[in-house]
């Protein structure tokens, strides 16, 4: 599905990816953990193809592309789904427009047809009860004055309703109430599919509790020092990250 | 420049596709104004001696004024020797039915996509059109079936013909002959523009909509549009413009008066499309307008609805007087200003009566090396009782080479009114349009829609036909954003 090599990334002139190997084959789920500025989010951002997060070196293959030489929009139709760690408000457009707006860009991009409105809605109203976000909420402006869980759910929502190949998790955890939690990782756990793959990035283990990985990756200035299966995460928990820093030679 | 900056450029860079010229026989004055000009206008049209005296004294008056200096507006001085202030297409007097119409007319009208021919209305939606070109109007339809509502709607020179009664009491009612230097210079030169009156009671069965057309060369455009909707009437009118491209500037200096009586509501639309000019800010319409309504009777409601996209430079109020207690007074704006366009817009609520209430939403779009300024006064005097205003103004900035600016005045004379003003100034962020992209969008489709959103509140007063208009030309796909 996806695989990193040799992955450099600098954003405002710093370096902040310094060579990131990873494979993410499908069907599986996979945690990026460790402490704050250590590149998570970046790795997330280059990903999804943000402006002004260049890549000076390496590649990223994603189902048989070369992901880099991809247009942002094209990686999202492409099936590279981006739920973000601060959704943005956008006054004015409801949350509905833009739903039916992104999944008629990626249907057409697949050479289907664009989903009447009848169809749309049935599935929509399917989608929303599985996070369960009231159906007000289709009809408000896009994450405008959304609690930061309602932001966080809506997010999975339109995971939810595209059904991305590639699913990247940028800290969806954060800023979340237990209940809120569970509710989100629900909507995570009904996507595992065996042709999906997740990328969940998080700087705690609690969220591993609810929708647990196959692998986790441990990163740490820029580089990945230790990879693992789930118990990993919970000698992080433990120890700490300071700790998973001295020992990485042990990994 | 950034991919997103080259976005929101080509954007904004749409073609001006209503720049054509329609190759006509014209009967056009020479260049120039003076009282035999006026006399000779005022005689083409065959008025009533009391129109043209009119039309001398507010020459005169206008001789002793000047240009407003105060606007946030940079251009040379107009050269008003300079312009032609008289421009008619060549054709048979007195037309019965549009057959009679030149053909070259009817096509530059189906060109610009405005209804003129019934049968093909009929088809669609019905909206009466008066179609106006250069200094006459050259066709009205519907006539019959409003007139059998008792409305009266056709060209203010058949108006003084027919019903110089009306005309009389009611032109320059609202705005005198005057007011400002623009208005003077309207009711001085005027040549022709719509008259609408609405009896009691009735409510007017269709949209009335007046389509104006520059053609000619150094030409001023100078109509005057006169509305009178009579005691617990209703109507809708809807007001739309082009003109050809050119280097040279061109004047349109207009009047709109509106007269609500009690009970009576106005809802006047605009989307203004002249030519905005080149990149290079050459040419384009210079469009110094005054547009005001009076809530003359008790419970009567005047609402203006404007979408400015055109022209050069741009400087209007629209404007209520809000005499009748329980008066209410609307306006809502949209103003986009690209490349060198200059936009000075806003509007004035005059509160008088008690109880009174005006609500005013203004939606400016800078972009390029655009200036757009709003410009508006709430005044509530003595006796204003309990009256209310809320304002809000946001604008929106594409680039960091535009200007957003905003002047609010308030006088307050009555110490139970309530007076409410928000502004807010945003960009459109990067991280908005990555977060469309990330979900598929294309970057113009992002910016669209963005833009739609933010102009929300302005596009759902407009009438259904006349919102995909402003949204296309916004650079919008219309589907559910506004819905």
């Amino acid at each position: 599905m996806l695989s990193i090599q040799g992955l450099k990334a600098v954003v405002q002139g710093k370096e902040i990816l310094k060579g990131i190997d990873l494979e993410v084959g499908a069907g599986e789920i996979h945690a990026i953990m460790g402490p704050n500025g250590a590149g998570k989010s970046t790795l997330a951002n280059v990903l999804a193809g943000r402006e002004n997060y260049e890549v000076t070196a390496g590649s990223i293959q994603y189902r048989g592309q070369d992901l880099l030489t991809l247009e942002p929009e094209i990686r999202a139709r492409e099936g590279v789904f981006l739920a973000f760690q601060y959704p943005v408000e956008i006054p004015g457009v409801t949350n509905v427009y833009l739903l039916k707006a992104a999944i008629n860009a990626v249907r057409k991009h697949r050479g289907e047809e664009e989903l009447d409105a009848v169809s749309f809605l049935k599935l929509i109203k399917e989608k929303a009860a599985l996070v369960e976000m009231k159906q007000e909420f289709l009809y408000r402006s896009v994450n405008e004055g959304f609690s930061g869980g309602e932001k966080k759910r809506n997010e999975i929502l339109q995971m939810a309703l595209l059904e991305p190949p590639l699913c990247i998790m940028d800290e969806t955890d954060s800023g979340l109430d237990i209940d809120a939690m569970k509710i989100v990782a629900h909507g995570v756990n009904s996507l595992r599919s065996p042709d999906r793959s997740i990328l969940i990035v998080t700087h705690y283990q609690r969220l591993l509790d609810y929708i647990v990985p196959d692998y986790i990756h441990v990163l740490a200035d820029g580089k990945i020092i230790r990879s693992g299966d789930k118990s990993l995460a919970l000698e992080l928990e433990q120890k700490g990250y300071s700790w998973i820093g001295k020992h990485a030679s042990a990994a | 420049m950034t991919t997103t900056e080259k976005d929101l450029t080509s954007l904004v860079q749409r073609e001006y596709k209503e720049g054509f010229v329609t190759d006509i026989d014209a009967d056009t004055l020479p260049p120039g104004l003076n009282e035999a000009v006026i006399r000779t206008i005022s005689a083409k049209k065959e008025e009533p001696e009391f129109l043209l005296q009119w039309r001398l004294e507010a020459y005169r008056r206008w001789l002793e004024m000047d240009a407003p200096q105060w606007p946030h507006l940079r251009y040379p001085p107009v050269d008003f020797q300079n312009i032609s202030y008289y421009s008619a297409p060549k054709q048979k007097k007195l037309l019965d039915s549009l057959d009679e119409v030149d053909p070259k007319l009817l096509e530059t009208y189906t060109k610009l996509g405005i209804p003129i021919d019934e049968q093909k209305a009929l088809a669609g939606v019905k909206v009466a059109v008066d179609a106006v070109f250069d200094s006459v109007s050259v066709a009205t339809t519907f006539k019959k079936t409003l007139s059998e509502a008792g409305v009266i709607f056709c060209p203010l020179s058949e108006a003084l013909k027919d019903h110089p009664g009306l005309v009389r009491k009611y032109l320059g009612s609202v705005v005198p002959a005057g007011d400002n230097f623009y208005a003077a210079l309207n009711s001085a030169v005027f040549s022709e523009g719509s008259f609408v009156y609405i009896p009691p009671g009735v409510r007017c069965p269709m949209e009335l909509s007046t389509y104006f057309r520059i053609n000619a060369m150094n030409t001023g455009q100078f109509e005057r549009t006169l509305i009178i909707a009579d005691q617990d009437s209703y109507v809708s009118y809807l007001e739309g413009c082009t003109a050809p491209q050119r280097d040279e500037n061109q004047l349109h200096a207009a009047v709109v008066e509106l007269v609500a009586l009690e009970g009576a509501e106005i809802k006047y639309s605009t989307v203004q499309n002249w030519y905005p000019g080149d990149e290079e800010g050459r040419g384009g319409i210079y469009n110094f307008v005054t547009k005001r309504g009076a809530c003359q009777g008790k419970g009567s409601k005047i609402s203006w609805t404007q979408v400015e996209t055109g022209s050069a430079i741009t400087w209007k109020y629209p404007s209520v007087i809000l005499q009748g207690d329980h008066s209410i007074g609307e306006f809502y704006s949209v103003a986009l200003t690209n490349n060198c366009q200059q936009a000075d817009t806003g509007t004035k609520m005059i509160h008088i009566g008690q109880n009174t209430k005006s609500t005013i939403i203004s939606k400016g779009i800078s972009a390029g090396r655009g200036q757009n300024s709003y410009r508006g006064l709430v005044k509530v005097l003595k006796g204003a009782e309990k009256a209310r205003n809320y304002s809000q103004c946001d604008s929106l900035l594409m680039g960091d080479r535009c200007g957003a600016h905003t002047f609010p005045y308030m006088e307050v004379k009555n110490p139970s009114a309530v007076v409410e003003h928000e502004a807010t100034t945003s960009r459109i962020g990067e991280d908005q349009l990555f977060y469309c992209r990330q979900r598929g969008l294309s970057e113009e489709d992002a910016v669209s829609m963005i833009v739609n959103g933010f102009c929300k509140e302005v596009f759902k007063e407009l009438p259904m036909e006349f919102a995909v208009e402003a949204q296309k030309l916004l650079g919008i796909s219309l589907e559910g954003a506004v819905g």
